[in-house]
């Protein structure tokens, strides 16, 4: 609901509830995450620089970024796919089925790493299913891709499930009516009105994927340029009293935190604007 | 409901025109409940089965040992300190974003929500730079003697940075949505601030409220890359539920590390049933103010 501008609410507690939020956030987020910006800086650029485009560093990169692409496009196409099942269809156990979504929220990563990597080893249950087909899963890229594909489920299922649950099928019908087939409607008509859900649940799963480790470190195997992900170099460096090539690699990582917090900020005004 | 679709040719009471094939709906169906199949259910099946592999003895001797006890015992202390402090910080900031107009208001909401958009390790390693020895405050709390990195107050300070937007980003859209009208009400026959409060608004946020809460507390006993960072793994002493099942697992004794994971797994689902119940709960109270408000239209 949208209100005029008025400087002077007739209820109290302004001063209070403000002085609170801004003093508690500090305090807790923005003089720590400021005080580690300081420190990279304090420790001047050459090293930084040379930290942050290490050998060891970019293939952290690689595996993180291209693993949680890969892991964020799984999760588009069967979220979109079982949010569409578990909006339009019906079928015994669903209820339970969409509670289950939300696993990954909330079970904790370190759960879910040993369990993936016990179901993924070459004698788990899914793994010995995978070993004779020659594919090998636990201990190389794919486990990673594994674990991100997990940790992510929910991301995309969550915001376009809302949205499916809005659209008026008078759309779909009036498509109908003017003669296009099903799969043409889908496309024209249901799809387009999706994409901007669909595109803010895949950049929340990639966020949340770059960043992720502790499902990842079980399963990952991590061997340094190969399955070796971005947090987990930084844990490496910090366990090697190496707090300077920690935190640099820290810096870099936040940056690019902030720049997709940046893009799913617009592509969730680009959603509000579309079904206002 | 099921067999209506499947004999009438509608979905959900709509025309065939804007259904699909029933080969379509099967194998979507299927291949949904595979995919799902295998990375929800799965994964709570094999977590039990690891968990009693060598038996219930070894299973209940593992959650019991003084080991895994204090990790017990940190996980409720660290959960314990954190649920609260964010919840009052969540009431407090909805309530200054929701309620009054000022600029700077969406930056303010970003900024918030900044948490989870970090790495859990560069949430744990922003206070090791701040209060460990190599760190900003370091030298000094050495000179005295307080140890914060490698320490409860670590742990703490970590959980409570992971879980520090859950209530305040459940709370400040739905009080946004809810107009001041009878809060302003209150206030104009008199209520103080803190009746208008727990008289008026508590009772219109208490889902989000509780919704906010389950979800903070879940994360808050389960994180792992941030406390992990700060914990400094330090047996009996600072070890949470999470690390320790880590600490087992590495050292091969797979059946202990899975009986400490099966009881976070049972938070979890304990964690996802309640936040169903509250979404059902919720949705038929809306239902039952909508049907209240409509009566009272038809009446007038």
């Amino acid at each position: 609901m949208k209100r005029a501008f008025r400087p002077h609410s007739i209820l109290p507690g302004f001063g209070l509830t403000m002085g609170f939020t801004v003093f508690y956030l500090s305090l807790i987020v923005l003089i720590p995450l400021g005080a580690t910006f300081l420190k990279t800086f304090s420790a001047g650029w050459g090293h930084f620089w040379e930290t942050v485009t290490g050998a060891r560093a970019l293939a952290s990169y690689r595996l993180s970024i291209g693993a949680s692409l890969v892991a964020a496009a799984i999760n588009s196409v069967l979220g979109l796919l079982a949010a569409w099942v578990l909006v339009r269809y019906e079928f015994p156990g669903k209820r339970i089925v969409d509670a289950l979504v939300d696993l990954p929220f909330a079970l904790p990563t370190a759960v879910a790493g040993i369990t993936l990597t016990a179901m993924f080893a070459g004698n788990g249950w899914v793994g010995s299913w995978l070993e004779p087909l020659g594919i090998k899963v636990a201990f190389t890229w794919l486990g990673v891709v594994i674990a991100l594909t997990f940790i992510g489920l929910p991301f995309v299922v969550r915001t376009v499930q809302p949205v499916l649950q809005e659209l008026d099928p008078e759309f779909e019908e009036a498509a109908a009516t003017l003669g296009a087939g099903r799969w043409q409607s889908l496309k024209r008509v249901v799809f387009p009105e999706l994409l901007p859900a669909l595109s803010t649940g895949f950049a929340l799963a990639f966020a949340r994927a770059v960043g992720e480790y502790g499902s990842v470190i079980f399963i990952s195997g991590n061997m340094p340029m190969k399955t070796e992900i971005t947090p987990l170099l930084i844990v490496t460096k910090l366990s090697q009293y190496d707090y300077a090539g920690a935190t640099a690699l820290a810096v870099a990582t936040l940056m690019m935190s902030f720049v997709l917090l940046f893009l799913i900020n617009l592509l969730q005004w680009w959603s509000r604007t579309r079904y206002a | 409901m099921a067999t209506d679709i499947a004999n009438s040719g509608t979905v959900q009471g709509q025309p065939v025109a804007i259904g699909e094939p029933r080969w379509i709906r099967i194998t979507s169906i299927t291949v949904t409940l595979l995919f799902l199949g295998i990375f929800l259910f799965l994964p709570l099946i094999v977590v039990f089965t690891e968990a009693f592999k060598k038996g219930a003895e070894v299973y209940f001797e593992s959650i019991r040992e003084p080991d895994a006890l204090s990790a017990i015992q940190l996980t409720l202390i660290a959960a314990g300190m954190a649920v609260p402090l964010n919840l009052i910080f969540g009431i407090a900031a909805a309530w200054a974003i929701a309620k009054f107009e000022f600029p700077g208001k969406s930056f303010l909401i970003t900024l918030i929500d900044l948490p989870f958009s970090v790495s859990p390790v560069i949430s744990g390693l922003v206070y090791v730079l701040l209060f460990g020895l190599q760190g900003w405050l370091g030298p000094w709390l050495a000179e005295h003697d307080i140890k914060i990195i490698f320490a409860v107050p670590g742990i703490v300070l970590a959980t409570i940075f992971v879980t520090f937007p859950f209530v305040a980003r459940e709370l400040i859209p739905l009080m946004q949505s809810q107009s001041s009208e009878e809060e302003e009400a209150a206030r104009v026959l008199g209520a103080g601030g803190w009746q208008i409060f727990w008289r008026v608004t508590l009772p219109n946020i208490k889902w989000g409220l509780l919704y906010g809460v389950i979800l903070c507390n879940a994360r808050a006993m389960g994180e792992f890359g941030a406390v992990s960072v700060v914990s400094g793994h330090i047996r009996g002493m600072t070890n949470t539920l999470p690390l320790h099942a880590e600490i087992l697992y590495n050292e091969y004794n797979s059946a202990a590390a899975f009986a400490v994971a099966s009881l976070l797994t049972i938070l979890t689902l304990v964690t996802i049933a309640l936040k169903a119940a509250v979404d059902w709960k919720s949705q038929v109270e809306a239902r039952e103010v909508r049907a209240i408000r409509e009566q009272g239209l038809a009446e007038a």
